[in-house]
């Protein structure tokens, strides 16, 4: 919007025309207008692609190559051109970056190939507008994880390893990477077939055998063969305790290792076996133990080692966690409410099934995730109304999460990449991103505060900040207040030589920034206002304040740039210290004596920040 | 009591009219009124040569200030809400809304709701090449709201009032309630030379002529553009 509030700021200063009846003081000088109206047209000429465009397009953005003298490397005399050797495609969005003030991002193209035309004309991407930022991010991020398990996956494939290497680490290399030498293939085949050989002992020993003879009853297989069974699961555990040790020596972290996923589930594969051996053949404890070899099952998870699939699925889980705990809590919540009511609405039944909310609980999610197993059934019309609510709303709730997972996972799936869901995007997009700056707008800024001041002398009252002016509403009561500085140095000479209490420091507020200057324009807004307020004279009368003693003691050109806009007492009256002619204010001149320096009036020094 | 009860009626009805919509699950139609303006309203200024003999800039200041205007508004016009939200733009701390209003009926001078590119144009071509007699009787167009050729206390009050919300509430010194009213008794003892409570155009006219500060003043802005 920069260029369009500069468009209507001439149509604004115009429109002040209407205060000037009003006005109880006279107007402020304008800034001089130093632009050259003249417009020309540039010709670039981009590989063959002419484009043409005003000069003064270009010269919005002074911080990048074509706005800046950069660009006169490129000037063909003989064609009259600025060549550039780059992609037209590209171009064509770097020039309506200049024409409309947002840059877009084209989907079509090559994230790299964008950030390499971008960098080259000097526009760094977080101007990119709101309407393609996310898919710029998206695509930069995709991009970056590529490259990076791209050259992950070139250093894991690598063959030939660093010859100083320790064993330990070529160990260790061999356990990541089976497929770097044969003993770790090997290794690798040797201990998925140990694990399938001892989850599936696991599942048998469960089945019902033939009872031996003399007994009548089926027995589980584990029981008849049971020394087998214990010598399979021996041999299974050694594997995986001697795999296991043989890790942990490897690792280049042990602590990381340690608490790292996987080696927990191996731990907890063998734990059940050690304890086993532990503990005495005791009826009261076995029972115990029979829960502890629950756990021999995690082995199933050690093929998640050997497989990737088992590997995304984790992953995704992983990073669905929030919709995850959204379904759960919502379906807590949902069976809650519904147990609740089934239980009221059964209670009157004799020798119902629901004794409680609890036991409320199992139907209701029975019912929610429409199994019905039917061993829990109401009876009353109300209990059947509410059981069929409870049913229909279970679909839905169950299903609204589910497709969330299902999407993460393809898409993580087909990309093997990490999911980065949507964050908002409004962050930080405007704090750091207007380092760019329209060139015109020290011009436009100058006008703008012109304008302004126009305003405060119509109305004859100032713009100040909210804290001066709380200070202020409290100052009225007590009285004067001595002049408070923090960054000014202290000046004497006129504005000390009455009321103190103007000689705050007053800095305009810029609510909430709806002019769209950049930060560093609405600082040197600030200061100059600093640089205006101190020098406004303090009483009424003295408004013939003698020009000539306004020296300055500072050589910045930027400081010269900021007087101009000041709007100079002696405007007021037009006597002895004006020019006849309203071009240049007197202060101008003195300020162009820029090495006179006298001490009578030491003005005020205010870093100035440049744009 | 009543209120109570008028109250948790009302509270029902429109509880039953949601379990309706429910229960029937009709959303809402659109209503023929609510669908897009398909039509869009676009509108091209007379030629450039109209626009020069009628005003009195040059060619080439009336293309700059085309390519700028047509720039923010592609379709030709500006409509209030629009204007407001620029002028806005310009005056930050305070509420420029009020005067905005004002600033664009004294464009809108075929006060149809909104600016065309001449009558942009045109008032720009008085404000700031125009003769100080022709600025002063578009000031007193501004001014004169209700467009009957006198200024009476009250349009007055309101365009100062309107001026001073533009500074804010954060001004040095604290603005107090009776400075806009102040400055409109200043102004009519300056202006109101026959003291009849109202201000004609000659009056304002000769009165601002006397005063050098204005005469000054009105020089200021001719480089605006």
């Amino acid at each position: 919007m920069a260029a369009g509030v500069a468009t209507w700021l001439p149509f604004a200063r115009a429109a002040a025309v209407g205060w000037l009846p009003l006005a109880k003081k006279s107007m402020p000088k304008p800034p001089s207008d130093n632009k050259s109206r003249n417009d020309e047209i540039l010709i670039v000429n981009v590989s063959g692609q002419r484009f043409q465009t005003w000069k003064n397009t270009l010269d919005r953005y002074p911080d990048t190559l074509l706005g800046s003298s950069e660009k006169e490397f490129f000037y063909n005399e003989e064609t009259q051109e600025y060549f550039f050797d780059r992609d037209p495609e590209m171009f064509r969005h770097i020039l309506n970056f200049y024409r409309t003030g947002k840059l877009h991002y084209p989907r079509h193209e090559c994230i790299q190939a964008f950030d390499e035309e971008l960098a080259f004309y000097g526009i760094i991407p977080e101007i990119i507008g709101d309407c393609c930022m996310e898919e710029y991010r998206d695509r930069k991020k995709e991009n970056l994880e590529r490259l990076a398990e791209d050259t992950e996956a070139e250093m894991a494939t690598d063959a030939p390893l660093p010859p100083d290497s320790t064993s330990r680490e070529r160990l260790w290399r061999a356990f990541e990477n089976p497929h770097t030498s044969t003993m770790a293939l090997v290794f690798y085949y040797v201990t998925g077939f140990f694990i399938a050989v001892s989850v599936i002992a696991n599942v048998v020993e469960t089945v019902p055998c033939r009872p031996p003879k003399g007994r009548v009853k089926d027995l589980p297989c584990g029981e008849k063969y049971s020394l087998a069974f214990f010598c399979m699961d021996t041999a299974c555990v050694m594997i995986f305790t001697f795999e296991y040790l043989m890790r942990l020596y490897a690792a280049p972290s042990r602590c990381k290792f340690m608490r790292s996923v996987m080696s927990i589930i191996d731990v907890v594969a063998i734990m059940p076996y050690y304890i086993g051996l532990v503990m005495p053949e005791n009826e009261d404890v076995s029972g115990a133990f029979v829960t502890l070899r629950v756990f021999r099952v995690f082995r199933i998870f050690k093929f998640s080692r050997h497989s990737q699939g088992l590997r995304i699925l984790g992953y995704t889980l992983k990073s669905c966690a929030s919709e995850l705990g959204f379904l759960l809590f919502s379906l807590t919540m949902a069976i809650i409410i519904f147990a609740t009511v089934m239980f009221y609405a059964e209670k009157g039944t004799k020798e119902t099934n629901f004794t409680s909310i609890p036991a409320a609980f199992w139907y209701t999610i029975v019912t929610m995730t429409t199994l019905g197993y039917g061993d829990m059934v109401p009876n009353t019309i109300a209990g059947k109304i509410f059981g069929s609510i409870c049913s229909l709303s279970g679909v839905l709730v169950i299903a609204l999460p589910v497709p969330v997972i299902v999407s993460n996972f393809s898409r993580i799936y087909h990309q093997n990449q990490r999911a980065d869901k949507r964050r908002a995007q409004q962050q930080d997009r405007h704090s750091g991103s207007q380092a760019l700056c329209v060139r015109n707008r020290s011009s436009f800024e100058q006008q703008h505060h012109h304008l302004l001041h126009c305003l405060e002398k119509t109305t004859n009252h100032e713009f100040t900040d909210e804290h001066t002016y709380s200070e202020v509403c409290m100052a009225e009561s007590v009285g004067y207040r001595t002049s408070r500085s923090t960054s000014i140095s202290s000046h004497q000479g006129l504005s000390t030589s009455c009321c103190p209490r103007r000689a705050k420091r007053r800095a305009i507020r810029l609510a909430n920034s709806t002019v769209s200057v950049s930060r560093g324009s609405v600082q040197e807004l600030d200061t100059l206002h600093i640089q205006k307020s101190s020098i406004v004279p303090q009483s009424r009368s003295s408004l013939n304040a003698r020009t000539q003693d306004l020296k300055l003691n500072c050589d910045d050109t930027d400081f010269t740039a900021a007087i101009i806009s000041i709007p100079t007492p002696p405007a007021n009256t037009p006597d002895e210290s004006l020019p006849s002619s309203p071009g240049i204010p007197s202060i101008l001149r003195n300020s162009r004596q820029l090495g006179d320096c006298s001490g009578s009036f030491t003005h005020e020094t205010v870093k100035i920040s440049s744009l | 009591m009543s209120g109570c009860t008028r109250r948790c009626k009302m509270g029902i009805v429109k509880f039953a009219r949601s379990i309706h919509r429910l229960v029937t699950g009709t959303l809402n139609k659109d209503k023929p009124e609510d669908e897009l303006e398909m039509t869009v309203v676009c509108h091209r200024p007379e030629g450039l040569e109209q626009l020069e003999a009628q005003t009195n800039f040059t060619k080439r200041e009336l293309q700059i200030l085309y390519r700028g205007f047509k720039n923010e508004c592609p379709s030709g016009l500006v409509n209030e809400e629009t204007f407001k939200q620029i002028y806005a733009q310009f005056f930050p701390h305070g509420d420029a809304s009020t005067y905005a209003h004002y600033l664009f009926n004294a464009f809108d001078s075929g006060q149809n709701g909104s600016v065309k590119f001449e009558d942009f144009v045109m008032a720009l071509s008085i404000l700031l090449r125009g003769s100080i007699r022709e600025k002063l009787r578009w000031t007193f167009n501004l001014y004169d709201l209700n467009k009957d050729g006198y200024i009476n206390k009250e349009e007055m009050t309101d365009i100062v009032r309107a001026i001073y919300d533009m500074m804010g509430k954060y001004t040095y010194p604290v603005l107090k309630d009776e400075a806009p009213r102040q400055h409109v008794d200043a102004f009519f003892q300056k202006m109101d030379k026959n003291k009849d409570g109202v201000v004609t155009l000659d009056e304002f006219i000769v009165s601002c002529q006397e005063d050098d500060n204005i005469m000054q003043s009105l020089q200021l802005f001719e480089n605006v553009i």
